[in-house]
């Protein structure tokens, strides 16, 4: 038998499969159609303090091996979230789930995540800092190491659930914010976000999503995701959940060598629903393949 | 939603840059006419979202137009498998009204059959009302000849049938309801040229097409809602435009 499981800042999983925030929803939908319960955890929808619409459409473009998404965190606010989504969460999911938490400025990251922390499913919150600061001159906290460092400190003062800073890819050294993070007291780090992309429709000359640009995601991306992770476990000692392109199950045993623990999957969940129960059942093949008893071991291999 | 393997039974043109393709598989999820299913293609990122135009317990019938990439490739395959995703989207409410009114714009006429059959197998009067731009567009005319009480052609050059939009041949009708599907801004003539309700079917660009990823979102009346899982059926009442 081989071992699967990995530990996250004392949060056991079963597995590392994880599916990425934005792309599983609550879960619901793929409730239907498989036992969620196979999965290591996930994380649900970037929680806001507000409600939020997003942003207008069409939020979505086509790419090679790969689309560009401009939803803008529509979300019901963390209220909603609290009173409609959890106990509905529950009916369907025994396991603890990971928060994922976006925000506007210091206060509303702090507002969302203090009454998280109050929520027992909560096993873990992920803090994502791609959103703009409007405090700040609207640049994303993510690209700015003493924000970064800020809203971390800020986070951690009010809750004692484990904190994962979730780091966008748009940064000319993703160490520099990574260091931050943890000088903030980041148990863990989440990596990567999408990268800022865009698409422009040859027949009406404009760009294709309304917003214009929008985040890039999908198999495109694994190569710089790989990269990023592997820099980022060598420059901090926490813990690393990598993300980014991944869609199959050596796609995650190159992830965990690359030094991630745990290991969510994305877009990939949008065009096979049933693509984390794939790589779920097919990690003991290609591990026995590769000669791995216990996935745990590969954790930061390739270093 | 459920995830199935279909088989190309047949894929013609039937009009202009129109194909007609059938497959045979699971079709257990088809809940509703006006749903949709969402179509696995080789080589492409994101599925392509088709209405379902008919189905029976083990075929299901699709009508599409080829606009770019996807749904050439779908017109060149004659046989083989598709990975399809079906069950998808709310559909149509058929417990509405007795004298109704199917309008199908273009590629709005497909869901239009399934719907006109069973609003027919319940004993309404239906009226069927389908547009095109002009004569090479026109597909469907007799099918839906012999299942509705009559059925009026439009075509925007006068080519084919009576000449100008559904809108010019609704004005003369009598109804009380009507369902239709079609570019967004025939839907909007026809939310301002009905007196009656109705049920409206939209479109828009899809990531995942069964609810997870909210990148068809749109406002109504009645608060936020997935075009692909809340929709694409909205009630008159409810749209915002
Ligand atoms: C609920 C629903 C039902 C539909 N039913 C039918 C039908 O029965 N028959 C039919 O011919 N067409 C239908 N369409 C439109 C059809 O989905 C598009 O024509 C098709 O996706 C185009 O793909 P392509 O690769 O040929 O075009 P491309 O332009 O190359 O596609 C690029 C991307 O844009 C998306 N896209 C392009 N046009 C549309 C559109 N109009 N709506 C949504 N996404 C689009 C594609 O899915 C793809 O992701 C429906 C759309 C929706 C949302
Ligand atoms: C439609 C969509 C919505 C997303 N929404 C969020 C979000 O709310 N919060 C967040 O932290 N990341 C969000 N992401 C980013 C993903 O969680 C993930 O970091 C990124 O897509 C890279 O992984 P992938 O290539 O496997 O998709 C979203 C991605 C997609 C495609
Ligand atoms: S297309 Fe993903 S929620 Fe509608």
């Amino acid at each position: 038998m081989v071992d699967l499981s990995v530990t996250l800042s004392g949060l056991k999983l079963d597995n590392p499969i994880i599916p990425a925030s934005g792309t599983f929803g609550y879960g619901y939908e793929f409730a239907e159609i498989y036992d969620i319960n196979i999965l290591g955890s996930f994380s649900f929808k970037g929680t806001t303090k507000d409600p939020r619409f997003g942003n207008p459409t069409p939020r979505i473009a086509e790419c090679v091996s790969g689309m560009i998404n401009s939803v803008g965190l529509q979300n019901p606010g963390v209220h909603a979230v609290i009173n409609e989504e959890l106990p509905k969460l529950k009916k369907c999911f025994n396991k603890k789930v990971i928060a994922n938490v976006g925000g506007f400025s210091v206060d509303e990251y702090v507002y969302t995540c203090e009454l998280l922390d109050c929520e027992e499913q909560v096993g873990l919150i992920e803090v994502n800092i791609s959103c703009p600061n409007v405090h700040g001159g609207g640049m994303s906290f993510g690209t700015n190491a003493s924000d970064a460092q800020k809203v971390t400190e800020a986070v951690k003062k009010v809750t004692n659930k484990p904190v994962y800073i979730k780091l966008s890819p748009n940064v000319t050294d993703i160490t520099e914010i990574a260091k931050a993070c943890e000088a903030g007291g980041a148990d863990g780090i989440s990596l990567i976000n999408t990268l800022l992309g865009m698409r422009i429709n040859l027949n009406t000359k404009k760009p294709v999503i309304a917003n214009k640009m929008g985040g890039f995601s999908g198999n495109a991306i694994f190569p710089v995701a790989v990269r990023m992770v592997y820099q980022v476990y060598e420059a901090v000692s926490i813990p690393i959940i990598g993300m980014g392109g991944v869609s199959s199950s050596e796609d995650v045993l190159e992830m965990m060598l690359a030094g991630a623990t745990g290991v969510q999957v994305g877009a990939a969940n949008l065009i096979n629903p049933c693509i984390c129960k794939d790589i779920i059942e097919d990690l003991p093949r290609v591990m026995e393949k590769y000669n791995i008893n216990k996935l745990s071991d590969i954790i930061g291999g390739a270093h | 939603m459920k995830q199935s393997i279909f088989s190309i039974i047949s894929n013609e043109k039937i009009a202009k840059d129109v194909f007609k393709m059938i497959l045979s598989g699971d079709t257990s999820d088809i809940t509703a006419s006006g749903q949709f299913v969402n179509i696995k293609i080789e080589g492409l990122y994101l599925r392509r979202p088709i209405s379902v135009c008919d189905y029976d317990s083990k075929t299901l019938t699709l009508i599409y137009k080829v606009v770019g990439n996807g749904t050439e490739q779908m017109s060149k395959m004659k046989c083989g498998n598709l990975d399809i995703l079906t069950g998808l989207g709310n559909g149509y409410n058929l417990d509405c009204g007795n004298n109704v009114l199917v309008i199908g714009g273009g590629v709005g006429v497909p869901p239009m059959f399934n719907l006109a059959k069973k609003l027919k197998a319940m004993n309404k009067k239906v009226v069927a009302i389908l547009g095109f731009n002009s004569s090479d567009d026109v597909f469907y005319e007799k099918d839906f000849s012999e299942i509705c009480d009559s059925v009026y052609i439009t075509t925007v050059d006068g080519s084919y049938g009576k000449k100008g939009f559904v809108t010019d041949a609704l004005k003369d009708l009598s109804y009380d309801y009507f369902y239709t599907c079609g570019p967004e801004p025939m839907l909007k003539a026809i939310y301002d040229a009905t007196s009656t309700s109705g049920q409206f079917s939209f479109e828009e660009r899809m990531g995942c097409g069964f609810g997870a990823c909210m990148g068809c979102s749109c406002k109504t009346k009645y608060g936020n809602k997935r075009i692909c899982k809340d929709g694409p059926v909205l009630v008159k009442e409810e749209i915002i435009w």
